[in-house]
């Protein structure tokens, strides 16, 4: 029935003549993404398919339970909020996510180009190795001749086809006059088929083109994996970066709110930001009253007043009263985004950094290639016959060819990205597993860091229960963030609320009431009638009667916090604390972690410099931060992990992502990095000595074609299967 | 050994096969969702949103 209510957009298999065919989306409907994190099984997809089929102008929902979200098709008006509500009200957590930041996930081409590559030299390197197989166990004359002959037929396009990754690559290496890996590969590749392809017409014995294309099948399944592993964690950070979309409410002429993109708002647009709500521009406030919590780009923890005539930043977040703005720079002109440039400077010190790949690939390449002219000098000088020496330093390029080093590096760090995937870690950037495993000195940032961001009462004790009750009934009248974090801590100690009057929350101070005659305020020092020079949070309680009482909070630490820092410790690394925030607060904290190193009121070119300073004196950084006033630091440290609550500049910055509130996986990541890095090197040992094995017999012209595969295979599959023991 | 000239043609035209029926499914999709599609074989209500 439903089919007929919503006809789906499915094009008829029998009507489409091709690929090709598949019909351009329609302008007329629009498509929207909504995260589900929580759904598992077929009845969840079911349920969601079915609970948004029945939404008037959904035209089409399907759930993808690998990426663990929805893609509807539907009327363009229909609005993103209605069908996160149906979600969640059919029992699934659900987040909209913005499809433009989805857009390199869906279309992953380079991926799938590979994978074609991999399925066409797999095709090609079993048939050519069953027909070598053949010649192995003595197949002679016409018939080895014919074996051959159609080995060549299939090699050729098989290799053309499927090494194009390796020619591009080498190609621009020579043109750059460096040597990289592919290189020697592809000289391996053409020797090897130029060779075989001269045997094979004067009738030889020996054809290479099975050790041709499963090097090729070997090299490419390397390439697959790093391809895979990147691309997961892109995927990954991108769906991260969706989950805020950028909204805006703008106040037109006639003073209505509509909901806009914020990559629409201009200059001198009045913006409405609710509490909660992030500020999208830089500007000034026109109207309202309320507190600003600046954390995230400060590393203060102390809310601070916004009255009109204020400027505000871009990513500050408005806590009690709405505010309007007059926006005075937008998009990539405000405060947080020049923040960029800062970042670009740093960034490009970390781009020296040299893999491991590569600085074997510096030894290796020129190793063989040396060696495989010395072969074919040696042999012409002994034998004056360009076949015999052609033929040997083929078979010692392709016995050399670094097959296993190419999936050394690969096997290893796929293997190692999902385990650290699994514990919550999204490694995101290429190097960043062997960068981390030479870090000596762990920089962590205060606010959002190390503390959850969330404000805890320290001292409810103090007050006494008529106080508690009081205080418990003003903070029940606000959403600020210290009031619900009051209201929590009182409810846990069994107090009831007090009944009071005239309950009022006055925007940027408190909330107000009144009881038998008495002005009750619970709120900021001055209004409240406390002496204000506290250098900690506090709100103040006044009862109407005797002195105002401070309610005094510090910041809860992030779950994991003491014990990440313990194991680093414990690991002999040095821990460092740089703080944008008072002296006082970052003092309390470092003695609660036993900290002994911290800097407090940095600003971000400061930590930036100290990380820079740190490097200079040849200690490796790891810096851990969250605030645009750390993504500086993020960039110019050796390598850098942030949260994923952290603003989206600072994510980007960082090599590595913390997906959990909990910290303590920090602390395996660096084991299991060092860990990965071991194996790496031990890969390349491995790789080493099956070359030291083979050379000299590939010098001594003894190498076979079997020989060669034998080799091959085996110094392949072992580096895979060590790769594998980091599971 | 003559009956190498048929066996050989016929054990690339299988592989072939194999190799086009692989490129098929990639290029239409068939691996975006390997653990929606291993569910949804469970169900057990008449799919009428097939993917397009």
């Amino acid at each position: 029935m439903t089919a007929a209510l919503h006809p789906h957009t499915a094009v008829c298999p029998g009507c489409s003549a091709g690929p090709s065919a598949v019909t351009e989306i329609a302008p007329t409907e629009a498509r929207l993404a909504i995260s589900l994190p929580t759904i598992h099984c077929q009845a969840c997809i079911s349920t969601v398919e079915r609970g948004l089929g029945a939404v008037p102008g959904v035209r089409a929902a399907r759930v993808n339970l690998t990426q663990k979200r929805v893609l509807v098709e539907a009327d363009p008006d229909i609005r993103a909020a209605e069908l996160v509500s149906v979600c969640e009200g059919l029992g699934f957590e659900a987040h909209e996510l913005d499809l433009a930041a989805l857009a390199a996930t869906e279309t992953d081409r380079a991926g799938r180009e590979l994978l074609l590559r991999l399925a066409v030299a797999g095709f090609a390197s079993m048939n050519v190795m069953l027909l070598s197989v053949s010649v192995w166990s003595g197949a002679t004359d016409a018939t080895r001749d014919m074996f051959h002959w159609i080995s060549a037929a299939i090699s050729f396009p098989a290799i053309l086809y499927a090494g194009q990754p390796f020619f591009r690559s080498a190609w621009g290496a020579v043109r750059a006059r460096r040597l990289n890996m592919d290189v020697p590969i592809v000289l391996a590749l053409v020797l090897a088929l130029v060779t075989s392809l001269w045997e094979t017409s004067l009738s030889g014995e020996h054809a290479y083109f099975d050790a041709a294309l499963t090097l090729t099948f070997f090299l490419l399944a390397g390439r697959y994996l790093d391809h895979r592993t990147r691309a997961a964690a892109r995927s990954a950070a991108e769906e991260l970066a969706a989950l805020e979309v950028p909204r805006a409410w703008r106040l037109d002429a006639q003073g209505q709110e509509a909901e806009v993109p914020v990559a629409d708002l201009c200059v001198g647009d009045l913006i409405r930001v609710r509490p909660g709500g992030r500020m999208p521009v830089d500007g000034e406030i026109v109207t309202g009253r309320s507190e600003l919590d600046r954390s995230l780009l400060t590393g203060e923890t102390l809310p601070v007043l916004a009255e009109p005539g204020d400027q505000v930043s871009a990513g500050e977040v408005n806590l009690t009263g709405p505010l309007t703005l007059r926006a005075s720079a937008v998009g990539r002109e405000t405060s947080l985004h020049r923040m960029a440039d800062l970042v670009a400077i740093a960034e490009s010190g970390r781009s020296r950094y040299t893999s491991l790949a590569d600085s074997a690939a510096k030894l290796y390449a020129p190793g063989v290639h040396i060696l495989s002219a010395l072969a074919f000098a040696g042999w012409y000088l002994f034998t004056f016959d360009a076949r015999v020496a052609l033929n040997i330093a083929a078979a010692v390029l392709i016995i050399t060819c670094p097959c296993a080093l190419g999936l050394a590096v690969p096997a290893v760090t796929t293997a190692a990205s999902g385990r650290l995937f699994r514990a919550g870690l999204l490694v995101k950037h290429a190097t960043a597993l062997e960068r981390l495993a030479e870090v000596d000195t762990v920089v962590f940032d205060k606010t959002g860091t190390l503390t959850a961001g969330t404000p805890e009462v320290v001292n409810v004790g103090d007050l006494t229960p008529a106080q508690q009750a009081i205080a418990l009934a003003l903070a029940e009248g606000s959403a600020h963030p210290l009031s619900r974090s009051l209201t929590r801590a009182i409810r846990a100690t069994g107090v009831a609320p007090a009944a009071l009057g005239e309950l009022r929350e006055i925007p940027g101070y408190g909330t107000e009431a009144s009881m038998d005659g008495r002005r009750l305020r619970l709120g900021r020092a001055a209004w409240a009638g406390g002496d204000g020079d506290l250098a900690e949070t506090a709100t103040w309680l006044d009862c109407g009667e005797g002195a105002a009482v401070a309610i005094r909070f510090a910041d809860a630490l992030r779950p994991g916090a003491e014990q990440a820092i313990r194991d680093l410790r414990g690991a002999g690394k040095t821990v460092l604390l740089i703080s944008g925030d008072t002296p006082a607060a970052v003092a309390d904290l470092a003695a609660r972690l036993q900290i002994t190193q911290w800097v407090a009121e940095a600003l971000p070119e400061q930590k930036a410099d100290r990380v820079a300073a740190l490097t200079l004196a040849g200690h490796k950084v790891l810096m851990v931060g969250d605030g645009l006033n750390d993504t500086a630091a993020l960039a110019g440290a050796h390598v850098s992990i942030s949260p994923a609550s952290a603003l989206d500049a600072a994510r980007v910055a960082s090599d590595i992502v913390l997906l959990g509130q909990d910290l303590s996986p920090i602390a395996d990541a660096c084991r299991v990095a060092e860990r990965a890095t071991r194996r790496i090197r031990e890969n390349f040992r491995i790789a080493t000595v099956y070359n030291i094995v083979a050379v000299p017999l590939a010098v001594a012209g003894l190498a076979t074609p079997l020989i060669a595969a034998l080799a091959m295979s085996a110094s392949s599959i072992t580096v895979s299967l060590n790769a594998l023991r980091l599971r | 050994m003559t009956v190498l000239s048929y066996l050989i043609p016929i054990s690339l035209i299988l592989g072939g096969a194999g190799l086009i029926g692989f490129i098929y499914t990639v290029r239409t999709d068939q691996y975006d969702d390997p653990e929606g599609d291993a569910r949804r074989i469970l169900s057990d209500e008449w799919d009428d949103h097939p993917k397009p």
